[in-house]
């Protein structure tokens, strides 16, 4: 078979290696995964197919030889290579069709031919057998439904190779299946598929071919069928960490930390206002409920059924339309973000670019950022403090690189988010934790630590109130799992019914409405 | 380095803002040297003037100082709010309005007014005035919405209306436009550089750097400003009151340029007058944008602006003197075309 794309790249970040001759080959046809550590060089080798980063040294040849110091996107793009962000790239108030036209615009007699952007992206969709509205409008539509026809549009164009970074983090588990499943039938159609995860299953699920790397090499190769364990360990150089299970139980009287009363919020995406009649379910409507001290509460659903809303009202950052929260028996429902934080509540964003990090602050910074009040002397900044518990969190998480005063945009996407996790978690007398997608986009070593932090945070007595897609790791922290849909709690599992055997079918049936 | 004086990557970063200024000022030295010899004259012969009759005898030095004083100052209050994502345009309004109000409580002193308390007050009167100004276009983009540019630009050209009707009406003295002098005791003492204008005021100035350069490196509030330019949602949710610190960014910003306006009437005119400080707060952000709004460089970039202001008196024999304003132009052109990249860590890889 022959090979879609063939690469050697070194590439230096300042006086750092991010990759060290690594090594990808991708055959025509197949889907290939490329699997590693956070901070292994994943993204970077990627951007360089892609042209988004220029390697330092190497070759690269896709289909045809390229020369590595001109490589660029509209280079890369010319090659018939396309890619898919991790976070959307859809205008959500114009219509797929007009989507797909963006950037491309087909024109007739020197006006744009809407009609061809609608007749185009209809023909690509019936190729890969998805079904598609090239009407409907995107903001309309959910995270899954967005990004399979953002796949479509990219794959419409770019037919050689397509890669995807992380594309299955935002997904509800039965999404997953479907964007896989037409990740399979675009290599079918002969486009090679490069993708990133951390989820092996999938990985062993999809990929023909696997490339592990670790710390910027390329130290396997592997064929379809190895044992996920093999690839666990061949990316960690050792053993996996065991995943874990709930904290102990805390007691029935255990007294109520975070409760919730008829809580409504207004809907954030703003798709409902811009095109009236465009269907979202739109915000959170009467969602009441308490997490004691101790306990894990989850909060499953598809994204977009109101997780969103119900975290920033509870964490402060958008106003309840209606109901009522306290915090250790104090009404909190208008108090601002700092008495909040005052009052012991610790917030793990979803969304690590906009509420989590200051992208262009350094790692210190960060740190500092929300937990001013541990450094503050006065009107100055105690800064033997502030590297203390810099350093602590960088080592409590294993952030890599451990390095205080780099700016955090040159961490890779996992040590991120286990910056902010470990800055949130660290703060001193956290009495409640909104962890939302805790783990997103990190390894399985950094999912373990931060799974036995939010643990630990429960067994000191704090209440934990997780939001995530990933059934598996609900299961493994919560001791109850409510579901959201369409801005209100759809059912809660609890105790033998959440340890049962049908407990994921039953979660995933109300997460879809079917109950 | 301390984690906290750093905010783009350490020693590295810095050091390629260092260099970057500098080839902005090569640069621009090249473009000015194309223009003029394009005027006809020879550059090397300018440039020489230019240098000569500014820090070439002290009468030269002396104005440059007294030209730097006010400049260091605006450029202050375009940097404090720069760096907390807000663009003060509006430096010159805040000016006016202190030096007018400066002006007034000066001259209502009583005339034994002792240095040790006159000045003060009357520097604080400015201050306050200024920062007034500052804090109300603050107060409107923080919790009105309203852009700080457009707020500024209106503001700067009702402040320029009413501060000459309010004189008009009835703080102009006689036939001048011109208000009552400020009591003795409200003047900053000239510094005696040869005739030169220069006054004592140029303390209040680089103290005033110090101040600002502490407060954005070792405070805390400089460093919610910081957070409040780099990531206002991810300062939002970490409990930061962006609104309330954008108000206090702008207050401290007019405050700055209150203290500019309190240099032209304490230290020069010891009045108000029609035209007072005219351009200086707009100049100031060409001196806040080459100076990357660091505090230490602001210094050092009014200075630079100063000279070219002075030296350009200088060489107005040999070419027109709009040369020279296009030359200062020419400065913050090629600085911001060469400055805009480092300003994030890691150029192109996103
Ligand atoms: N713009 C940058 N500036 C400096 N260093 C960078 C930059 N981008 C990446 N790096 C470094 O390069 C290394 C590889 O990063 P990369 O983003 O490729 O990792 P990754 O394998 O995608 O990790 P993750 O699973 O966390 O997304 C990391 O050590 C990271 O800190
Ligand atoms: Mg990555």
């Amino acid at each position: 078979m022959s090979a879609a794309l063939v690469m050697r790249a070194s590439k230096r970040f300042g006086d750092r290696d991010a990759l060290v001759d690594a090594r990808l080959e991708v055959a025509a046809g197949t889907v290939h995964a490329v699997v590693g550590e956070n901070g292994a060089g994943k993204s970077t080798l990627l951007k360089i197919v892609y042209g988004l980063v220029r390697a330092d040294r190497g070759q690269l040849a896709i289909g045809q030889r390229c020369d590595l110091a001109r490589h660029g996107v509209a280079a890369a793009q010319a090659l018939g290579v396309g890619m898919v962000h991790q976070h959307g790239m859809l205008v959500p108030t114009l219509t797929l069709a007009e989507n797909a036209a963006l950037g491309h615009e087909p024109v007739r007699r020197g006006l744009l031919d809407l009609a061809a952007a609608r007749r185009d992206l209809a023909r690509a969709a019936a190729r890969l057998e998805q079904s598609l509205d090239p009407d409907a409008c995107a903001g309309a539509l959910s995270v899954g439904e967005q990004q399979r026809a953002e796949i479509v549009m990219v794959v419409a164009r770019a037919q050689k190779l397509l890669i995807l970074d992380e594309p299955t983090a935002l997904l509800a588990p039965g999404e997953v299946d479907r964007l896989l499943a037409l990740l399979r039938r675009i290599a079918g159609d002969g486009c090679a598929v490069v993708l990133v995860s951390h989820k092996l299953d999938e990985v062993a699920e999809v990929a023909d071919a696997i490339t592990v790397l670790r710390a910027g090499r390329t130290v396997a190769e592997l064929a379809r069928g190895v044992a996920t364990r093999e690839v666990a360990r061949a990316m960690v150089g050792g053993e996996p960490p065991p995943t874990g299970a709930p904290p102990p139980l805390p007691p029935a009287d255990a007294a109520v930390v975070l409760m919730v009363r008829g809580l409504a919020v207004h809907d954030l995406s703003g798709a409902a206002t811009l095109r009236p009649g465009a269907g979202s379910a739109g915000g959170l409507r009467q969602v009441s409920f308490e997490v004691r001290a101790g306990e894990v509460v989850g909060i499953a659903g598809v994204e977009g059924n109101g997780q969103r809303e119900l975290v920033q009202a509870v964490v402060g950052l958008v106003p309840a339309a209606a109901g009522r929260i306290t915090l250790g028996g104090v009404d909190m429902t208008h108090a601002t973000v700092a008495a909040r934080r005052a009052a012991g509540l610790a917030h793990v964003a979803e969304d690590r670019h906009h509420h989590g990090l200051v992208l262009d602050a350094t790692v210190a910074d960060n740190v500092m950022l929300g937990r001013l009040d541990e450094v503050a002397r006065g009107l100055t900044i105690d800064r033997t403090r502030v590297r203390t518990l810099a350093e602590r969190a960088l080592a409590d998480l294993d952030v890599r690189p451990a390095d205080p005063s780099l700016a955090a945009r040159a961490l890779s996407g996992g040590n991120q988010q286990k910056l902010v996790v470990a800055r949130e978690l660290g703060r001193a007398a956290v009495r409640a934790v909104v962890a939302a997608q805790p783990t997103r986009g990190v390894d399985l070593a950094a999912q373990a630590r931060i799974h036995d932090r939010l643990r630990a945070a429960a067994a000191a007595g704090a209440a934990v109130l997780v939001i995530s897609a990933d059934l598996d790791e609900l299961f493994a922290l919560c001791h109850r799992v409510a579901v959201l849909h369409r801005g209100a709690i759809a059912g809660e599992l609890a105790g033998d019914a959440l340890r049962a055997a049908d407990a994921r079918a039953t979660l995933g049936a109300w997460m879809v409405g079917a109950a | 380095m301390t984690p906290s004086g750093v905010d783009r990557g350490g020693d590295g970063a810095r050091f390629a803002e260092l260099r970057a200024a500098a080839v902005a000022l090569l640069a621009a030295m090249a473009a000015g040297s194309l223009l003029i010899i394009l005027a006809g004259a020879s550059p090397l012969e300018v440039w020489r003037t230019l240098v000569a009759r500014t820090f070439g005898d002290a009468y030269g030095a002396g104005q440059v100082v007294f030209r730097a004083t006010p400049l260091v100052l605006t450029g202050l209050a375009v940097a404090v709010p720069l760096r907390a994502g807000l663009f003060n345009i509006g430096a010159e309004g805040q000016m006016i309005a202190a030096a007018m109000c400066c002006a007034v409580v000066g001259a209502a002193l009583p005339a034994a007014t002792p240095a040790l308390l006159a000045l003060p007050v009357a520097m604080a009167a400015a201050a306050v005035a200024g920062g007034a100004v500052g804090a109300a276009t603050g107060a409107l983009r923080a919790y009105r919405g309203a852009h700080e540019v457009i707020v500024a630009i209106l503001l700067n050209a009702i402040i320029a209306g009413v501060a000459l009707w309010l004189g008009n009406q009835w703080l102009f003295v006689g036939e001048a436009t011109r208000t009552a002098s400020v009591v003795e005791g409200a003047r900053f003492a000239e510094l005696g550089i040869t005739g030169s204008s220069a006054s004592s005021s140029v303390v209040v100035a680089l103290v005033a750097a110090a101040a600002v350069g502490w407060l954005q490196t070792r405070s805390t509030i400089g460093f919610r400003w910081r957070m409040i330019g780099g990531g206002p949602d991810a300062a939002l949710a970490a409990g930061i009151s962006v609104a309330r610190d954008r108000v206090s960014a702008m207050a401290a910003a007019g405050a700055l340029a209150g203290l500019a306006g309190a240099h032209f009437v304490l230290g020069h005119k010891h009045a108000f007058e029609e035209g007072l400080g005219r351009g200086v707060g707009f100049l100031g952000v060409a001196v806040a944008l080459l100076a990357q709004g660091r505090a230490a460089a602001i210094v050092v970039s009014a200075v630079l602006f100063a000279a070219l202001s002075q030296g350009g008196l200088g060489v107005a024999e040999l070419v027109p003197k709009e040369l020279v304003d296009v030359l200062q132009a020419v400065v913050v052109l090629v600085a911001a075309a060469t400055l805009g990249r480092t300003t994030s860590v890691g150029g192109g890889a996103r």
